[in-house]
């Protein structure tokens, strides 16, 4: 954070200064000056589009078997091919790109939400419930959370299984920005306007929540997108040994999974999948990075 | 200094415990033993089942606080308990434990200096054609998880081998079976099968590294100190390496312990898909078998491992910060 940027707050009661410029306008023009964060929207948007209304464009079902066409290359009736039980890849592929989506996002919303309570109050607390945040989040480190998760699987069945391993992948994701918030914290306790809060007895809740956390919110949100393709990435890992979404629920890792048994034979099961899998995540990526381009003050400097 | 790291140790001496005994005890309420005996043909008797159970210390009719005694007891005299087949863990950890180290190793090693090597110069060359390359290279890397890396890297070996018409790639085991020879003949054998899956972790590392080094070093070649060095007379090349590079580094060696982590997960996956028997491969196994004390085990070696890194990095952050020597 650099010193010599000032919150709106501080500045609005003196007449003499001109008016604070737009700190949303001037995000927006930047984004739309770094070529990275549009083409990484667009290419959500295709994904987005493919994933929810893709399933409306096929005649087939998600489970729905065609006895007459197994593992077969992509034709007319199936566009991108069918696998060894005549599942039709297009529909599967879309289905789980969907779930794929939603649990990268709830992931990172919620890793985002306990990184910033967490390293906020042990950033600005200081001492004992310091040492003790930051202990926990050095556990979470050390424990392997691959193990956890895959002993775990069993409970990812059934209805709104899955949810149980969003909250799983949620738990093991916010250790290392946590640790980041609590340094910024740490600097930003110090200064003027959260002083002046403290004097008037607004409540720490209330300080971190409102002055502390929202100055930080461009840092979150590009971490936030960060953790969208973590997640996601994470996902498809556990989902490849059986041990991410389990079935009824499909995620692009599961069909991706299926393809790759066959990937030598049928190169259309796991080639569309992962593609689909790699732009999704490489769009994530760019705009991720382009955000941080763009909000980060610390790394505007570098850029001119 | 001395004191700094002896304490750093302790703690991570108990946090290497809670996470072992959490993984134990996760594992004893989870997974389900009983179920691997009674789907043996032909099925055992319950007694039969019981005294097996008993025998393991795997029974979930004796308290969960007992069994843990048990068996932590056994872990501090250095005895890890038996495999549901009845094994000694502990003998088996070293086996497994040597492969896995020399493929994390020297992944880990390949990947962060190609990655730090590659992230600082494209730096130096900032929007240059080199920067560009790198910059789409590690992207597009950072994209694709390591199960899908590792088997197109397998397919693509597959592909070659079947184009040369001999195996210039080998995809699968450790060694060759039943392979014999001299001392060296052995070694290129093992060496050759661990081209592939190495490479495939080294390039995982390498395009997080490239990426985070890149930035770190933007940030620190605008800054007055390496000007001041340039100034007092010292070549470019001296003064990028002394002084920027070694400050860009500060920050790449914190990271480095968190990407540690991520590394032993993806040892998991390349272990399992090119059929290496190293921890990883006998975790996933483990699971699917129910088998409790050697998941324990498996934690154990990973909690180990990444406290390893983290404490190399404590040691090199000293040395490269004489802030935190004083």
């Amino acid at each position: 954070m650099s010193t010599t940027e000032t919150s709106p707050k501080t500045t609005a009661g003196v007449p003499t200064v001109p008016p604070t410029p737009s700190r949303v306008k001037d995000i927006v023009r930047q984004l739309v000056g770094t070529p990275r964060v549009i083409v990484g929207l667009s290419m959500i948007a295709l994904l987005l589009l493919f994933a929810f209304i893709g399933p409306l464009l096929t005649g087939w079902d998600i489970g729905e078997r065609d006895y007459l066409a197994l593992k077969s290359p992509p034709s007319p009736e199936h566009w991108m091919g069918t696998n060894a039980t005549g599942q039709d890849i297009f529909t599967q592929a879309s289905a789980g790109l969907q779930k794929s989506l939603l649990i990268g996002l709830l992931v990172a919303l919620m890793s985002t939400a306990i990184a910033a309570l967490v390293g906020s109050f042990a950033g600005y607390f200081s001492g004992i419930p310091d040492r003790a945040l930051m202990w926990i989040a050095d556990l979470a480190l050390v424990l392997p959370s691959f193990v956890v998760l895959a002993i775990l699987s069993k409970h990812f069945g059934g209805d709104g299984g899955w949810f149980v391993l969003v909250i799983l992948l949620a738990g093991f994701s916010w250790m290392v920005t946590s640790k980041m918030i609590r340094g910024m914290t740490i600097s930003l306790r110090e200064r003027e306007y959260i002083h002046a809060a403290r004097f008037m007895g607004v409540p720490s809740h209330k300080i971190i929540l409102r002055h502390i956390l929202p100055n930080m919110s461009s840092l979150l949100i590009a971490d936030a997108t960060i953790a969208v393709s973590t997640a996601i990435i994470g996902e498809t890992s556990l989902s490849y040994f059986g041990l991410g979404v389990q079935a009824p629920d499909i995620s692009l890792g599961v069909v991706i999974a299926d393809g790759s048994r066959f990937a030598t034979t049928a190169w259309w099961m796991f080639l569309f999948p992962t593609l689909l899998l790699v732009i999704l995540v490489l769009a994530v990526n760019m705009i991720g990075d382009g955000l941080r381009d763009a909000l980060d003050p610390q790394s505007k400097s570098r850029r001119s | 200094m001395g004191k700094f790291l002896v304490r750093r140790l302790l703690n991570y001496v108990v946090l290497i415990f809670l996470a072992t005994s959490f993984a134990y005890l996760l594992a004893a309420t989870n997974l389900y033993p009983r179920g691997y005996f009674e789907q043996m043909q032909p099925p055992p008797t319950p007694e039969a089942v019981n005294a097996q159970l008993d025998a393991l210390n795997l029974n979930d009719q004796t308290p969960l606080a007992q069994r843990y005694v048990t068996w932590l007891t056994g872990v501090v005299q250095g005895d890890f308990g038996q495999t549901i087949q009845g094994r000694d863990v502990t003998d088996q950890v070293w086996l497994k434990a040597g492969v896995t180290l020399r493929l994390i190793t020297v992944a880990t090693i390949l990947g962060s200096f190609l990655g730090i090597a590659i992230g600082a110069y494209a730096a130096v060359r900032q929007y240059r054609r080199f920067d560009k390359a790198a910059t789409v290279a590690s992207f597009v890397v950072l994209a694709i998880p390591t199960v899908v890396i590792a088997l197109s890297v397998q397919i693509g070996a597959t592909a070659i081998n079947g184009a040369l018409g001999f195996q210039l790639f080998l995809f699968s085991g450790e060694y060759s079976a039943g392979f014999r020879g001299e001392w060296w003949e052995l070694l290129l054998n093992r060496l050759h099968h661990a081209i592939l899956p190495t490479f495939v972790l080294a390039v995982a590392l390498f395009a997080a590294f490239a990426r985070y080094q890149r930035n770190m070093m933007l940030d620190v070649l605008g800054a007055d100190f390496v000007r001041t060095a340039m100034a007092k007379g010292l070549t470019r090349r001296k003064a990028l390496l002394k002084h920027a590079l070694r400050t860009a580094l500060i920050p790449t060696i914190t990271y480095f312990t968190f990407t540690f982590g991520l590394m032993v997960a993806g040892a998991t996956f390349t272990e399992k898909i090119y059929g290496w028997h190293g921890m990883g491969a006998w975790l996933i196994d483990s699971i699917s078998q129910q088998d409790v004390h050697v998941v324990a085990a498996v934690s154990c070696f990973m909690a180990v491992t990444i406290m390893i890194a983290s404490f190399l990095s404590d040691i090199l952050y000293a040395w490269l910060d004489p802030r935190v020597r004083v």
